[in-house]
């Protein structure tokens, strides 16, 4: 990770934070489905960004979204697994020829079908763990589910619409 | 001893994500008895002033609603005022009365953030403990019900919701004088269940459940729901579903209730409990 790096990851950190706390804080489209983009960041981190060291950022962004829902811990334990997780799905996902050295997460550098899978992938986990960790149990299994779906294709739909927001088609160096 | 220190290094990042799971778990444990720090809530000033400013702006555009229901509120007051009034000059006070209808006080706190849709819900209020609003009162709005502060920090208290699967209020069916426990299921944001009531009891629809004014936190009588539907399942227990009367979702205003006779009623039964315990 370059100096470079960790000052654009902090600029995505406070933009994906702040839309998160501002905008997407308590809605609900039909009292199902909830966005949690504050994810994003963790997505588009640095490929080369050290195990541990994702997994800190991963507690860190947790635990500032956990104050302010309130429930301190669920969201940091949803984070620590995606940190962790992050680098299996990735080397899963690996494209023929490889990944080019201290190449980004994007639309531009990736394609859209590698983009949308990956996080597909990892926006589930994160909200299947969160909303059964927040109704702590499975007593109201397919409640949950559904709300932990529906909240996945939400926060998807945003995460890939911030995609074409942020990346000029021709390329981001 | 090397090939521990070998094999604990090659696992590393697997251990490490070990760890960090371990105290996320702790804290949700630890956050879920109501001692937990109170730094790490939204009571705390730094998020507590990034949700207030974001409340002033939002506020603007309720302010309709809001005097629509102040109005209503202040109408309702000032008939109560009048029929105390006429009460007071028919009966003459003697003195522990005098202390017993100043048993509750109410302050008045605005909401800065409030959630309805998750399965355990919080509000965080903008009054705190040098506003003298401590840690288990009672919290109201005008339509009814809210629920009970957890939390305070100087100038803000966070509050969990009549909607948390932990919260459960004494309650009864207010003509009927049927007692309950109302507590919720995690699902629909406006209902509310009424338990363990007895099935010689006759419930119907469109009975009006309040506080029973059996614990110390909220006075006789505040308004919780109407009962919405009432049957007798398998087991033999009555299922009741209570039309909340709070409107989580447009809450604005809310009171939190001081009961000045709560050390005294809680030393009292503390006292009885430990002389049956001997």
């Amino acid at each position: 990770m370059k100096p470079k790096d960790l000052v654009i990851s902090l600029v995505y950190f406070l933009i994906f934070g702040a839309l998160q706390i501002l905008l997407f804080f308590n809605m609900a489209l039909f009292g199902y489905a909830f966005c949690y983009i504050y994810l994003g960041f963790l997505l588009i981190l640095p490929i080369d960004t050290p195990k541990l060291l994702m997994m800190l950022i991963g507690m860190g962004t947790g635990l500032i979204i956990d104050i302010f829902y309130d429930t301190l811990g669920i969201h940091t334990a949803a984070c620590v697994l995606i940190a962790f997780l992050r680098p299996h799905i990735i080397n899963i996902l690996t494209p023929r020829g490889g990944y080019d050295t201290g190449s980004q997460i994007s639309l531009s550098s990736l394609g859209f079908q590698w983009v949308a899978t990956y996080a597909t992938l990892l926006i589930l986990i994160h909200h299947l763990v969160l909303f059964f960790l927040e109704s702590w149990g499975f007593h109201i299994f397919f409640f949950t589910l559904l709300k932990a779906i529906c909240s996945t294709l939400f926060t998807l739909t945003v995460f890939l619409l911030s995609q074409y927001l942020f990346y000029s088609p021709r390329g981001y160096k | 001893m090397q090939r521990l220190f070998d094999f604990l290094y090659s696992y590393r990042a697997f251990l490490f994500f070990v760890l960090l799971e371990t105290i996320s778990g702790w804290l949700i444990v630890k956050n879920n008895n109501y001692q937990s720090s109170a730094f790490f809530n939204s009571s705390n000033y730094y998020a507590a002033s990034i949700l207030k400013t974001k409340s002033n702006i939002n506020e603007y555009f309720s302010l309709k609603e809001v005097n629509a229901e102040l109005v209503r509120e202040n109408t309702r007051l000032n008939n109560a005022l009048i029929i105390e009034r006429q009460k007071k000059s028919l009966y003459k006070e003697k003195k522990s009365d005098s202390l017993k209808t100043h048993q509750f006080e109410f302050i008045a706190a605005r909401v800065i953030n409030v959630s309805s849709r998750r399965a355990n819900n919080y509000i965080t209020i903008n009054k705190g403990t040098e506003d003298s609003v401590r840690e288990f009162m009672g919290v109201v709005s005008p339509q009814g019900l809210v629920g009970r502060v957890k939390k305070c920090s100087e100038h803000f208290s966070t509050v969990i919701s009549l909607l948390h699967d932990r919260m459960y209020i004494s309650s009864k069916i207010k003509t009927k004088n049927i007692d309950g426990t109302i507590g919720w299921d995690g699902k629909n944001p406006r209902i509310v269940n009424l338990r363990h009531v007895p099935i010689h009891h006759t419930v119907a629809a469109g009975d009006t459940v309040i506080t029973s004014g059996y614990n110390a936190i909220y006075p006789e009588g505040i308004m919780i729901g109407i009962v919405q539907k009432a049957q007798v399942n398998e087991r033999a227990e009555y299922e009741i579903d209570v039309l909340l009367s709070t409107d989580f979702s447009m809450l604005t205003y809310v009171y939190v209730i001081d009961n000045k006779l709560r050390p005294e009623i809680d030393s009292l039964e503390r006292a009885t409990m430990e002389g049956t315990d001997r």
